[in-house]
């Protein structure tokens, strides 16, 4: 087996499944950007409840404040009905995420999946914010998803669009002052959107702009917001009589109110070179060192200016880039990761399960990734889960890695073969000391969860 | 590790907390002071005007709002000196504020003059000028100063230690614990795995350095079933675990602390609603780390701030947008409180920054300095080279503690 084809697996990959190495081995760049072709896979329920759209998630949001109103004014309000419908909205969250999780576990076109998951904590949404929590497993399916080998100012619209960002960002109840519903109500403007659109999700902190733009782009976005009966697009709806009037110069350049002007404003912000500088470094920082090497920012950068932000283009960059192929340790697993990659490597949950079992055992999963401190679409706040190593092997992050790898290893069986799993998940990825740590251990077990306690297992 | 760490286990479970030194001394070094210091970091830009409403400011009323707080009603304003108050959910604060053991700080500010929360922690938490220039924390670079550089004495409730206090100090970082804990057999062939792997062995050996005392600190079942991460994660647990660390005598002097939360956009609410809950959540997790210092409270100083503060006027969605000044606190009982400290300036339009937000008159860095030199004996050279590098202009606050 070839270290490229580990890599391939590992770093680029979600962890390798048994035969994936093998399936990467002969073409390794080859096998990754192959996984760019055709639409890209959803996840799927694993409950009864299928996965909902944003449109639908607007009506029931409706529907739900409605339930949520006529409870209150009946009087006596009935607690235990309005916790009800609250966990029915907590359960469409934790459901989208179980499909996640598993759709992480088992696909085969995991580099694809893990570019999802890139894109989706650049541009964060986050179940931290109980409004728009039902809704971040739709933004990951509708707004991320099919637009990963797009254009990047696709992706951008389609974020900006979506009820989750809407909701999370409070751009849904921005209201232009000078608008008739801002006349009306006295209500106004919300900066929140606004300013992380250009801080986090495009331009970057030092791409270049001043409070007076925050302004003007929050101004340019009023009145998008979610649309509440049904007559819009996919949740979406722009409100005209909450837009506010006038012309808006956003970093130099004028745009004129109404929905055209937001949309461009969008457009520009997502193909400006600062914006192609941030996605670079970001980018190559996830995937290649915590600190890349200029060169290969520098690539990236030059490939999205030359190609209009096409992200296979520079997904191609990345994946020709021999940086990004360095035998050097690479990045710490973050929880999703190390969990995803566990799940991969002892192929979890067994297919043979029951479906109530197998189920059982996402959940696990997701509980463990929740108690060593990430959870998917759950970041704290709108920059994201850290992207750095040091974020994830603080004292407290390490031990709780190892008791849960202990915690996996106790279960296996004493037949079980540690040294194969090591040999088929690694191959020349995994160390002397790691082989002979493993011979050495007292049960298969805990042979495996050394191995997955490993330093070699802790990186990608 | 194995014996110290059986030891320690069996004597615990034996209930022999007395009994706890003799082992302990060996391992750890001689406590330099028996002072404790807190930081708790207040993330997403807490609303100063909310928690600390200075009500009888004439203008208050008014530019508030929907927000505006006042002693009158069902969830009246605590009073502190008959112009400012405290939130009503800051039940627990009103306390330590009469007991002489919170000081409260307004229209103050780090040295950041931008509205971006991460650029805002990052100087909050470096302690430089402007963000990223300086790349560890001023608490780190405090440690040796003080002497707790040992990798058990200073603690963060966290995961991995956050910026203020990583650098090349050593802390070490601790949750409780909700997985099984594996044998010892198990852990010293990780160590073994870890010995050339620079960065997990000194986390591990942390860790288990730590967590050997934590085991018996940590008593209290219901610390163990919490859920942790999320920002509605329950605060008392972890504050009340940190005191508990804080308490022993040979554990730890330095506890760093997180709250989440502030960052309150949409319908923040006055009285009752989303903040409230949230400073009622803090000021009940204050309350436990105050309870589980027990009688080390009394060597205590918590230091809480945030990255800046709100805009003063009501956004169009009933919330706040990011501002400037705001509040601090400095709380505990080695706290010369019961006092407010406030260049106050007003809320008319022109006492306000860009028109919009309270203006910084105060630097967060005379705070922190004021309270390293005096509660932690860090000499002022230390101070003004080492710990916060160009900080002339904010010269340290004095008579902060007693």
């Amino acid at each position: 087996m070839s270290l490229e084809g580990a890599i391939a697996a590992h770093r680029f990959g979600l962890g390798a499944r048994a035969g994936e190495i093998a399936a990467a081995n002969r073409a390794p760049r080859e096998w990754l950007m192959g996984q760019l072709d055709g639409p890209t896979d959803q996840p799927q329920s694993l409950t009864d409840q299928p996965l909902q759209s944003g449109s639908d998630l607007v009506a029931a949001m409706v529907e739900y404040q409605k339930q949520r109103k006529a409870l209150r004014q009946a009087g006596s309000v009935d607690k235990d009905q309005i916790k009800a419908l609250n966990k029915a909205r907590v359960q469409i969250y934790i459901n989208e995420m179980a499909a996640r999780f598993a759709h992480g576990f088992t696909t085969d076109k995991p580099f694809a999946e893990h570019l999802v998951w890139f894109w989706s904590n650049h541009f964060t949404v986050s179940s931290a914010n109980g409004r728009a929590a039902p809704f971040v497993g739709a933004f990951e399916r509708e707004a991320i998803r099919p637009h990963i080998y797009g254009t990047f100012e696709e992706m951008a619209q389609a974020v900006v669009h979506h009820p989750a960002m809407l909701l999370y960002l409070d751009n849904a109840e921005s209201i232009g002052p000078n608008s008739p519903a801002g006349v009306r109500s006295r209500k106004g403007l919300n900066e929140n959107l606004g300013r992380e659109l250009m801080e986090l999700y495009t331009l970057g902190v030092d791409g270049g702009y001043t409070q007076a733009d925050v302004i003007a782009l929050a101004k340019l976005l009023t009145g998008w917001s979610l649309d509440r009966d049904g007559r819009g697009d996919n949740g979406f709806r722009f409100y005209p009589f909450r837009h506010e009037p006038g012309e808006f110069v956003l970093r130099g350049k004028s745009y004129p109110s109404g929905y055209a002007g937001g949309v461009a404003a969008v457009s520009d912000l997502a193909r400006d070179p600062a914006t192609a500088r941030h996605i670079a470094r970001k980018l190559a920082i996830h995937f290649i060192a915590d600190d890349p090497p200029a060169t290969s920012v520098a690539r990236l950068e030059k490939t999205f200016n030359d190609t209009g932000g096409n992200l296979k283009a520079l997904t191609q960059t990345l994946v020709d880039d021999p940086a990004a192929w360095s035998a050097a340790p690479g990045k710490m697993r973050t929880p999703v990761q190390y969990v995803t990659a566990t799940f991969r490597l002892m192929n979890l949950p067994r297919p043979s399960e029951q479906p109530d079992n197998w189920q059982k055992q996402v959940r696990g999963a997701m509980g463990a990734t929740r108690i060593m401190g990430e959870f998917p679409l759950a970041a704290p706040a709108p920059k994201g889960w850290p992207d750095v190593s040091e974020a994830w092997s603080g004292p407290d992050a390490v031990l709780d890695r190892i008791e849960w790898a202990r915690q996996i290893g106790s279960r296996l069986p004493s037949g079980f073969d540690a040294a194969a799993v090591a040999e088929m998940g690694l191959g020349p990825l995994v160390q002397p000391t790691t082989k002979n740590a493993m011979a050495q251990a007292a049960t298969p077990g805990e042979a495996v969860a050394l191995l997955l306690s490993s330093p070699e297992f802790q990186r990608r | 590790m194995t014996t110290r760490r059986s030891i320690l286990k069996t004597m615990a479970a034996a209930g022999a907390l007395s009994v706890w030194d003799a082992p302990i001394h060996y391992a750890f070094a001689s406590v330099p002071t028996d002072r404790r210091l807190v930081v708790v970091v207040l993330r997403g830009a807490l609303d100063g005007l909310a928690a600390v409403p200075p009500y009888g400011d004439p203008d208050y009323a008014d530019v508030r709002g929907v927000l505006a707080l006042s002693k009158d009603g069902a969830n009246g304003l605590h009073d502190l000196d008959g112009f400012f108050g405290l939130h009503p959910a800051l039940t627990n604060m009103k306390a330590m504020y009469d007991a002489k053991e919170l000081t409260t700080f307004h229209n103050i500010c780090s040295p950041y003059r931008d509205r971006s929360h991460f650029d805002g922690q990052n100087v909050l938490e470096t302690g430089g000028t402007s963000p990223h220039i300086l790349q560890d924390g001023w608490l780190n670079r405090a440690l040796k100063p003080m002497r707790m550089a040992d990798g058990v004495k200073a603690v963060a409730v966290a995961q991995s230690p956050p910026l203020v206090l990583d650098g090349p100090a050593k802390a070490t970082s601790w949750m409780p614990s909700v997985l099984p804990e594996p044998d010892e057999e198990f852990l010293a062939r990780v160590k073994a795995l870890y010995a050339n792997d620079a960065v997990l062995s000194v986390s591990l050996d942390s860790a288990l350095a730590l967590q050997a005392e934590a085991q018996a600190a940590m008593d209290d079942p219901s610390s163990k079933s919490m859920m942790r991460g999320g920002q509605n994660a329950n605060l008392v647990p972890l504050f009340g675990g940190a005191g508990k660390l804080l308490a022993l005598a040979d554990g730890p002097r330095v506890a760093v602390l997180q709250a989440t939360g502030w960052d309150t956009h949409f319908d923040e609410g006055a009285g009752d609603g989303q903040l409230a809950r949230r400073l009622q959540a803090l000021d009940g997790a204050l309350d436990a780390l105050k309870t589980s210092l027990g009688p080390a409270w009394s060597k205590t100083a918590v230091v809480m701030a945030t990255e800046f503060g709100r805009t003063v006027h009501v956004n169009g969605s009933n919330g706040t947008d990011h501002g400037t000044g705001g509040a601090a606190f400095l709380l505990g009982g080695a706290v010369a409180g019961g006092r407010i400290n406030a260049e106050w300036v007003g809320l008319k339009p022109s006492a306000l920054r860009d028109g919009r937000d309270q203006p910084a008159r105060t630097d967060l860095r005379a705070m922190f300095k004021g309270v390293l030199a005096e509660h932690m004996g860090v000499s002022k050279a230390a101070l003004e080279s080492v710990v916060f590098p160009d900080s002339a202009s904010a010269k340290p606050l004095i008579g902060l503690v007693t």
